[in-house]
């Protein structure tokens, strides 16, 4: 900025001269920058340039794969497995919803009502992390067994009646069904959502609050004219941190699903370690990238939060 | 204006605020008549602040009522009180642009066609252009103003202002303060305005209550307050007063006393006690009423005005006047403000002189309170000069 400044000054008016910083200081964020960019060119710029040109080659294992243009590949990997990348985003996307539903309201007692309590509640929001996300999901495993406290307790409250007509559960059974899945899902993601809600909640001026109901908006108002759209940056950041890694996630379909409920992550998992059809892993990895892409750019639009995020 | 039917006076009857063991406004009657412009002042923590909000209804009273007009509206929400706040931090919404928050109040209240409204707001607040921008955009005293026009829409009977200019600079302020005194005689709403800035309370206000520890020490037109306190803490609080220790020598219509071997007369309606002979007294006169003589004029010095000998320790030029402070045997430090009319070139630091003055402007205060009650956040040039 200053060197082109001192360079294009050539008015009438004698501009004082601005000094150049010494070319040390100049490069000084390009030093800071390195270290990032070397790891996002290592690990996510090649591997993505790599992957790109396993998902149009073709061949076997035996044989050796070879680069061969061959789209076909994509609309074949398509054709196939529509059904679980639909299934992949419906369950993300109810996972979450259902975060946002649960999240919000928790968020919310922790910004402005916990007082004292606020860091220990915080603790607890992360404190699952302490453990291993495989762990976790093996212990929902114990929790949605048959017969279990859980099942039975919802069994005898006519829940699964209702479920099991939804078709979201089986019979008495939960484990095995998409709502063990989607339940997995959004215990997993959970923090991912409160946190950021919690953050842009946090920083909400409480006056604003009082200044609404001042000007006759009821505690209802309030939450709809101002508490809500200001903690919009959080609500966008939280769901996407939740949809982006929920929509491509294995483990919770491997763990608590059945066949019936196989998400993209699964198909993409066996197809490179079991299968060993690489190019069609790949091919699937590119379509629900660009799938995951587009509605998160679309969302972000609708959002309208340009001037908030 | 149309719907102040039952009329605008706040009246707050026997309410107090108590936080735990901290008595934040000890009970309290008070009634601010429609269309003033009332001030509550006092220092931070006085309980000032406390009393705006119990109006607003952002507070619950621990205890009494508050009525506007003939309605008791103790018990109602901040949201149902015919009300608006122009807090300190301005609290303008963030996320609105300047003409959305304006009508705020007026959306709430399910009416639709605000824009009228809303331009007329924009137009006697200044910032007819400003519509359309968001509030930080705008500088501190433009978002003041629409502050003070996101209240006003909505004509309330009162309109409440907690320090509305305690985040501008002091030019901004008079500039403001001004404008609110213009907005306040054009719409002729009742004012209530929190400050701790006497001089703010003074220029601005027709009743003017000052604030100390909870309590409402003196309440009272401006010129009232300052002419007559009745208390050390006005008396300080409010410009700079010369406090000296007196004793009684003679009561009737006017007091005669001693203090530090010479004779002081006080006006026996300007004392706040009854005043016995023997007894203590507060004598009090504000700096600028004394004239300075120096030692070797003493003679020319017309008869019947209180004197004082003493001798200057300190004289810092002001501009408009000088301002001396002088060492008696009556009393230490005693402020004197001399208008820069004719200086005399004797009166220097270490010059021996007279403090005489019209005994009719001399207040006398119960002794039974501490001298320095009230100085701190008074003008702050005398206790810099103090401090010294």
């Amino acid at each position: 900025m200053s060197t082109t400044l001192t360079k294009e000054a050539p008015g009438p008016v004698e501009e004082p001269v601005l000094r150049k910083p010494p070319a040390r200081k100049r490069l000084v964020p390009y030093w800071l920058l390195l270290p990032g960019i070397l790891w996002l060119v290592v690990f996510f710029a090649l591997p993505l340039v790599y992957q790109a040109s396993t998902s149009v080659q073709t061949g076997s294992l035996e044989e050796g794969f070879q680069v061969t243009w061959h789209f076909r590949t994509y609309v074949d990997a398509f054709a196939e497995y529509w059904p679980q990348l639909l299934r992949s985003l419906l369950y993300a996307g109810t996972a979450t919803v259902l975060c946002l539903l649960l999240g919000y309201p928790l968020a919310y007692l922790i910004a402005f009502k916990a007082g004292r309590w606020r860091n220990l509640l915080l603790v607890l929001v992360i404190a699952p992390f302490f453990t291993s996300f495989l762990i976790r999901t093996l212990a929902w495993k114990t929790i949605l067994a048959d017969d279990s406290l859980v099942v039975d307790a919802l069994g005898a409250l006519h829940v699964l009646d209702v479920t099991s007509w939804l078709g979201f559960t089986e019979g008495e059974r939960v484990l095995a069904t998409p709502m063990a899945v989607v339940c997995g899902l959004t215990y997993n993601f959970l923090p991912f959502m409160i946190l950021p809600l919690y953050t842009s909640l946090e920083r909400i001026d409480g006056r604003l609050h009082e200044a609404a109901q001042d000007l006759y908006a009821s505690p209802a108002t309030t939450f709809r004219k101002v508490t809500f759209p200001l903690s919009m940056p959080g609500v966008v950041s939280g769901t996407l941190l939740t949809f982006i890694p929920a929509s491509g996630d294995y483990v919770n379909a491997e763990l608590l699903g059945s066949t019936d409920t196989k998400m993209i992550g699964n198909v993409i998992q066996s197809q490179f370690l079991r299968v060993l059809d690489y190019p069609t892993a790949a091919a699937l990895s590119f379509i629900l990238m660009a799938i995951v892409l587009f509605m998160v750019t679309v969302y972000i639009r609708k959002a309208g939060t340009e001037d908030l995020v | 204006m149309t719907e102040n039917t039952t009329g605008g006076d706040v009246r707050l009857t026997g309410i107090s605020k108590t936080y735990g063991s901290f008595t934040a406004v000890h009970p309290l009657d008070l009634t601010v008549p429609q269309g003033s412009f009332f001030a509550l002042l006092g220092a931070s923590g006085c309980g000032k602040t406390t009393t705006l909000r119990m109006i607003a209804g952002l507070e619950d009273p621990s205890a009494g009522s508050v009525f506007l007009g003939d309605r008791d509206v103790t018990d109602l929400p901040p949201y149902k009180r015919p009300v608006n706040t122009v807090f300190q931090s301005y609290a303008l919404f963030p996320h609105m642009d300047i003409s959305e928050n304006i009508a705020f109040g007026l959306r709430r209240r399910g009416i639709k066609s605000v824009k009228k409204q809303v331009d007329e707001m924009l137009e006697l607040v200044q910032l007819g252009d400003k519509a359309k921008h968001k509030p930080h955009q705008l500088s501190g005293g433009q978002q003041q103003r629409v502050a003070v026009a996101r209240a006003l829409i909505n004509h309330p009977q009162v309109l409440l202002l907690d320090e509305p200019l305690g985040a501008l600079d002091l030019k901004l302020r008079r500039q403001m303060q001004l404008e609110l005194k213009r907005i306040q005689t054009e719409v002729g709403i009742t004012f209530v305005h929190v400050t701790h800035d006497q001089e703010e309370a003074m220029t601005m206000a027709d009743q003017v209550a000052v604030m100390n520890g909870g309590r409402v020490e003196q309440l009272g037109a401006p010129a009232d307050l300052y002419e007559n306190p009745r208390t050390t803490f006005v008396a300080n609080f409010l410009g700079t007063s010369n406090l000296i220790e007196a004793e009684v020598v003679e009561t009737g219509s006017d007091v005669v006393v001693t203090a530090g071997g010479g004779k002081l007369e006080v006006p026996g309606d300007r004392c706040t006690d009854a005043v016995r002979r023997g007894g203590k007294l507060l004598v009090g006169v504000r700096p600028e009423k004394i004239s300075l003589a120096h030692a070797d004029d003493a003679g020319s010095i017309a008869d019947g005005r209180n004197r004082v000998t003493g001798r200057i320790v300190d004289s810092s030029f002001i501009g408009v006047s000088t301002q001396y402070v002088v060492n008696s045997p009556a009393g230490a430090e005693l402020q004197v403000y001399e208008q820069n009319i004719e200086r005399d070139a004797r009166l220097v630091p270490g010059a021996e002189v007279v403090l005489h003055w019209n005994p009719a402007h001399t207040f006398g205060l119960d002794a039974d309170q501490s001298l320095l009650a009230g100085t701190v956040g008074a003008a702050g040039v005398e206790t810099v000069e103090d401090a010294s």
